[in-house]
């Protein structure tokens, strides 16, 4: 018997949203099996049911046993899940960065209660198990030492420490360079000739297409489609992701106008294990899209940050309209007609338990649209926020709704809103599209060219390469706080960029 | 499993609901050492509720304990709104009371329309400059401000008692260690005939209603609640996160501040080590019962004054001790952090 | 006077002094350590304090040994550390305000308790109280001797504490889940432990005990039981913790420098007592806990997760 593993009508719910509606899915041992979709359809929610951090509403899951024979998962129980032999690798990662490599490997797998730790005979297996696999890494390495591919080998580790038959593997690309990709699906297709069954989740057509054995596809929680790799292509896989042509909007031809912002080798130190910045220099003139390419994690936060005012930099200068910034704050960019877009937007752009109105006014608490004589002017803001929910097609109860009842989609258009509203001169767009689906990124990419139409400057910082080629006119990339010269879209090709990200010199690639 | 699911709307009546069942729980609560103490337990209720509010007297002595009680509150519930946990009321209470009695007990001569509202201002001044200290620590260095606030307490009233003993002690105070007392000018005036309550209490409600209106109506309000509760999106969109740092710590400070100053110039006339007893401290659950707004610190003080003073007479007829009123006190905090989970989240288990 | 100020370092009483007023101190550090390395700031330190010095201080006054008043102590502890840990672990309250809360309990409740059993007293009475037990061999030593090795039972206790507690935390399974909850409980979830069942068993040891400090002071240091003994040393040890990086070894070497400090500050006050108030020398404890964390500010060793509460399930 072959079959490792077996989810039948599993279903389920949040409040009103059906994230899986019915799933019935297969694995069998050597087999790599793509679960695709975009972001929202619920691959995640269903492994992490199979997982036991959710537990479905319906439907049941059954593993295959010692024997052969498939017996049910008790749900709800990643304790039980690890005992079935599944082992996850989370998207983010679940690891104790103050802790080293082998107490990271070896939590959890002895009894709570035993008297020391058995770190010898842990340091043998793992040793072997490094072999096994093709992954090395220091195992007395504290984990916030490493390098992000480092951490997930840590995390793949782990879960073949647990002597897992079933590896679900959450968006394992998403943080690795094209290079490091090609690494990852070699250990992968080892592991899976050694028998281990994988379910690799991803949104990312091309790699899909690589690695997969089997593919199937999920679109708004139901299973739409499952089949052998040799059956689908390119265009169907996206299809029925999608559901429908999606309108992509198009760039028109532009003659980019003067220099609205630059950055003459400006240098952030890197600090806490974050990455730094080390003599960036970039200019955004008007009328064009200026993107930035790269994996996250290496030094787009600083970069971010010194545009968006809540960083210095400890050499070079930021220069706005050729005027010299010397005290940059948030406060400071967005007087001067700078627009910024947060990465984390439930973090960094909007306060919960605010109204969508007051939210939407909390850039502009000084402007006498909003205040007078220190009282906030409720009315008028209404009537901004209502004029906003009309234009942006907001989906909420109202100005008066509470924005964290908003889904994400509905939030960006807020903070879209907010920031564009006042016909910025720049516009700082920092992962504007991540979490959202396809609709919602299709509006983002609208008002972004629409921006550009009139003259702005637009600075998009993006981990989709697809994003990026479709909106910019010229794209530089950063890595390991690097920032490259900045190229002519039509000039570059994704392998080009793939390896500028890797950290290749310029002069390197041809 | 417990799961907890957030309310789409937060409904008024849960609002009410929440402190009316926490008071209700803690009281329930207190029954049980009651009983252990061998105290019968509705006579004991009976006579707490003729304590605080059985007589012209009772009610007038129970108002008068809410009044430094409201103070407390308000300054707990501007400052935990912008998540700067303030414990330092009873530092502050005293810091304000010495400065009223250095300024109101001759050092001034002035009517009293000027020289009650300089008491007032000195005492609020004293507070909030000890508050700015663990305010700008925080925001600085990032020193939590609980153990700052909470280790001043101890040194203020370290100091209270040096100048007790030193340079404010009264000479004619028969040797105790006690302060001059406030001249008449700079008395608070009593509100009710023969009683002990005085216009200390109008400072309150106005100062209650006042933090009301700047809470819910200003610009500086609007920060307040953005800097509580989501820090690092106020200081994205550009509101200066140390300003309203400041700004609340001051405020705080100067509320806690004119509650000593209410306290001596209103009360007792003169300062002593013993002027509060754990004001600073019930100003916390009078603030975290009214769920943080201003208005509703005015009857959660009350309640809280009530259970202190009808405590007091409960206890010298059945000879229970009066700690039983800083238990219900503490069970009422304890009750309000649980019901106001439930105000917020529906709770399923599965 | 400088001679009178070396004079007091150089005696062993002196030492012996420090050692003596630290021990309350280090059982407060140590549970505070073992509930914040857990991810959990535990405020009901001051009030727990005082509910193990009652606890202790009663059993034995009703005719218990003082061994049994010890254990009752810390259950006592454990009690209110469990109370803590319910509001603030699987409900996610604010730790903050349930850590003032327990204190302001515990407090009342002692003080109540108290009451119950010495309605109308004045003086407190007193029980007969730990004797100092002279370690073999090692007493007799030229002033380390009687510096060190002539301490209560608790003493010695508190330091074995501390060695247990290294032991737990770096070389057994239940230490490295204790240290890993407080730095991402997400890793340990996954790992198949229960996260609030880590978190609550670490508040409820370390509640226990730093109620052992509070039973040091009525039954090896004062012998009896007042009203405010503690005096706000629950608050000094949540400073000196953050001052020791939350590190045991660290956190032992501070709690002895306070207790030598304080033991200083007490010479002092005789010797210059005359000239300079005795409250400002009573002040300097609370002012050097404040000094310590500015010195160590923005240098801290923080449990990333510390004070942020866990759900299930939460990507």
């Amino acid at each position: 018997m072959t079959r490792l593993l077996s989810l039948q009508g599993v279903t389920k719910r949040f409040g009103n949203l059906v994230a899986n509606d019915g799933i019935d899915l297969g694995l069998k041992r050597g087999e790599i099996l793509a679960l695709l979709g975009e972001n929202g359809a619920g691959k995640t929610t269903l492994m992490n049911i199979l997982f036991g951090h959710y537990v479905a509403e319906e439907g049941t899951i059954a593993v295959a046993g010692p024997s052969g024979s498939l017996d049910p998962l008790p749900p709800g129980s990643p304790r039980a899940a690890l005992t079935a032999g599944i082992g996850m690798v989370h998207q983010h990662f679940a690891l104790a960065e103050s802790l080293t490599v082998i107490e990271n490997v070896v939590l959890g797998t002895e009894r709570l209660l035993a008297p020391w730790l058995k770190l010898r005979a842990a340091r043998r297996k793992l040793e072997r198990l490094m072999a096994e696999s093709g992954l090395a890494i220091a195992p007395d390495a504290r984990v916030s030492t490493l390098s992000v591919g480092e951490k997930q080998r840590v995390e793949i580790l782990k879960v073949l420490y647990r002597d897992a038959r079933i590896l679900v593997l959450d968006e394992p690309t998403a943080v690795l360079t094209p290079q490091e990709v090609v690494g990852l699906f070699a250990v992968l297709r080892r592991l899976a000739g050694a028998g281990l069954g994988i379910v690799f989740i991803s949104h990312k057509l091309g790699e899909v297409l690589a690695i997969a054995d089997r593919v199937a596809v999920l679109r708004h929680g139901r299973k739409v489609a499952d089949q052998p790799i040799g059956e689908a292509d390119r265009r169907s896989l996206a299809a029925l992701m999608v559901g429908h042509e999606v309108a992509h909007s198009r760039r028109e031809q532009r003659e980019p106008g003067d220099v609205l912002l630059a950055l003459d080798r400006v240098t952030v130190r890197p600090e806490k294990g974050r990455v730094g910045l080390q003599e960036a220099s970039l200019e955004v003139r008007a009328g064009e899209i200026f993107g930035i390419a790269g994996v996250s994690g290496n030094g787009q936060a600083a970069l971010a940050g010194i545009v968006a005012g809540t960083a210095a930099a400890g050499a070079g200068t930021l220069t706005l309209a050729g005027e010299r910034v010397t005290r940059p704050s948030p406060r400071a960019m967005n007087d001067a007609g700078v627009a910024r877009i947060p990465e984390d937007r439930h973090r960094d752009g909007i306060v919960g338990s605010l109204s969508v109105a007051e939210n939407m006014a909390l850039e502009t608490l000084g402007s006498p649209e909003v205040r007078r004589t220190g009282f906030l002017r409720f009315e008028r803001m209404r009537e901004q926020a209502r004029e906003a929910i009309a234009a942006y097609d907001i989906r909420c109860s109202g100005p008066g709704a509470p924005i964290r009842l908003l889904s994400g989609g509905n939030i960006q258009k807020v903070i879209l809103a907010r920031v564009l509203d006042r016909n910025p001169r720049v516009i700082l767009a920092n992962q504007p599209t991540r979490g959202l689906d396809v609709g919602a990124a299709a509006e983002v990419h609208r008002r972004l060219l629409e921006a550009r139409s009139r003259g702005a400057g637009v600075i998009l910082i993006s981990e989709d390469l697809d994003e990026l080629l479709a909106l910019c006119d010229r794209i530089a990339v950063i890595a390991r706080g690097r920032l490259t010269r900045a190229e002519p879209v039509e000039t570059l090709t994704r392998e080009r960029i793939g390896l500028l990200m890797a950290g290749h010199a310029e002069d390197e690639v041809a | 499993m417990i799961r907890f699911e957030p309310r789409t709307e937060a409904a008024p009546a849960l609002r009410v609901a929440a402190p009316v069942a926490s008071i209700s729980a803690a009281l329930a609560l207190a029954a049980v050492p009651l009983a252990a103490a061998g105290a019968p337990i509705l006579t004991a209720f009976r006579l707490m509720g003729e304590g605080a509010a059985g007589s012209i007297f009772a009610l007038t002595e129970t108002l008068t304990r809410a009044t430094p009680l409201i103070l407390t509150g308000l300054a707990a519930a501007v400052a935990f709104r912008a998540r700067l946990y303030n414990i330092g009321a009873e530092g502050q209470l005293y810091a304000g009371a010495l400065a009223a009695v250095a300024v109101g007990s001759g050092a001034v001569e002035a009517p009293p329309a000027v020289l009650v509202p300089l008491i007032l201002a000195a005492a609020a001044l004293a507070g909030a400059l000890l508050m700015l200290g663990p305010a700008l620590l925080k925001v600085r260095l990032g020193i939590d401000e609980v153990v700052t606030t909470l280790l001043l307490n101890f040194v203020v009233l370290l100091f209270v008692q040096m100048m007790l003993e030193g340079p404010l002690k009264d000479p004619m105070g028969g040797g105790w260690p006690q302060s001059e007392p406030v001249t008449e000018a700079g008395m608070l005036p009593p509100l009710v005939e023969r009683m002990r309550l005085h216009a200390g209490l109008l400072v309150a409600l106005s100062a209650s209603l006042l933090a009301q209106v700047v809470l819910s109506r200003t610009v500086l309000g609007l920060k307040i609640k953005a800097v509580g509760e989501n820090p690092d999106a106020a200081r994205f969109v550009g509101i200066g996160v140390a300003g309203v740092t400041a700004a609340v710590a001051v405020i705080s400070g100067g509320l806690a501040g004119i509650a000593g100053a209410s306290e001596v110039a209103g009360l007792k006339g003169y300062l002593t080590s013993d002027l509060s007893r754990g004001f600073g401290y019930a100003g916390i659950v009078v603030a975290m019962l009214a769920g943080l707004q201003p208005l509703a610190c005015v009857p959660t003080a009350v309640f809280i004054a009530a259970v202190f003073v009808g405590a007091d007479t409960m206890s010298r007829t059945l000879g229970v001790s009066s700690y039983i009123a800083d238990l219900i006190v503490a069970l009422s905090l304890l009750c309000a952090l649980v019901s106001g989970l439930f105000a917020r989240f529906r709770v399923r288990w599965s | 006077m400088l001679e009178g100020l070396l004079d007091i370092l150089a005696s062993a009483s002196f030492w012996a002094a420090a050692v003596r007023i630290a021990t309350p101190l280090m059982f407060g550090v140590l549970g505070a350590l073992i509930c914040e390395r857990a991810g959990v700031l535990n405020l009901g330190i001051e009030g727990i304090f005082t509910a193990g010095a009652m606890a202790g201080w009663l059993t034995v006054y009703l005719g218990g040994s003082l061994w049994a008043g010890v254990a009752v102590a810390a259950l006592t502890g454990a009690a209110f550390g469990f109370v803590h840990a319910l509001l603030t672990v699987p409900l996610g309250l604010s730790q903050h305000v349930t850590g003032i809360g327990v204190t302001l309990l515990a407090t009342s409740l002692s003080y109540f308790t108290y009451r119950i059993y010495l309605p109308n007293v004045a003086t407190p009475p007193r029980i007969a109280p730990f004797q100092p037990i002279a370690v073999p061999g090692l007493s007799d030593l030229p002033f380390v001797g009687p510096a060190l090795f002539q301490q209560t039972p608790l003493t010695y206790f508190a330091v074995a504490l501390f060695g247990l507690a290294g032991f737990v935390l770096t070389r057994t399974p239940v230490g490295l889940a204790v240290r890993a909850v407080g730095e991402n409980p997400a890793a340990v979830e996954a790992q198949g432990l229960s996260v609030h069942a880590i978190r609550i068993g670490a508040v409820v040891a370390g509640s226990a005990v730093m109620a052992l400090g509070g039973a040091f002071l009525t039954m090896a240091a004062f012998n009896a039981f007042f009203f405010e003994m503690t005096n706000g040393r629950g608050w000094i040890c949540i400073a000196l913790t953050v001052f020791a990086s939350w590190r045991p070894g660290k956190a032992l070497l501070g709690a002895l420098l306070f207790g030598a400090f304080d033991a200083f500050q007490l010479r002092l006050q005789h010797h210059l007592g005359a000239v300079v108030p005795g409250q400002v020398f009573l002040m300097l404890p609370y002012l050097l806990s404040i000094a310590a964390l500015i010195a160590i500010a923005r240098r801290a060793d923080y449990p990333k997760a510390l004070m942020i509460p866990y759900f299930k399930g939460q990507r």
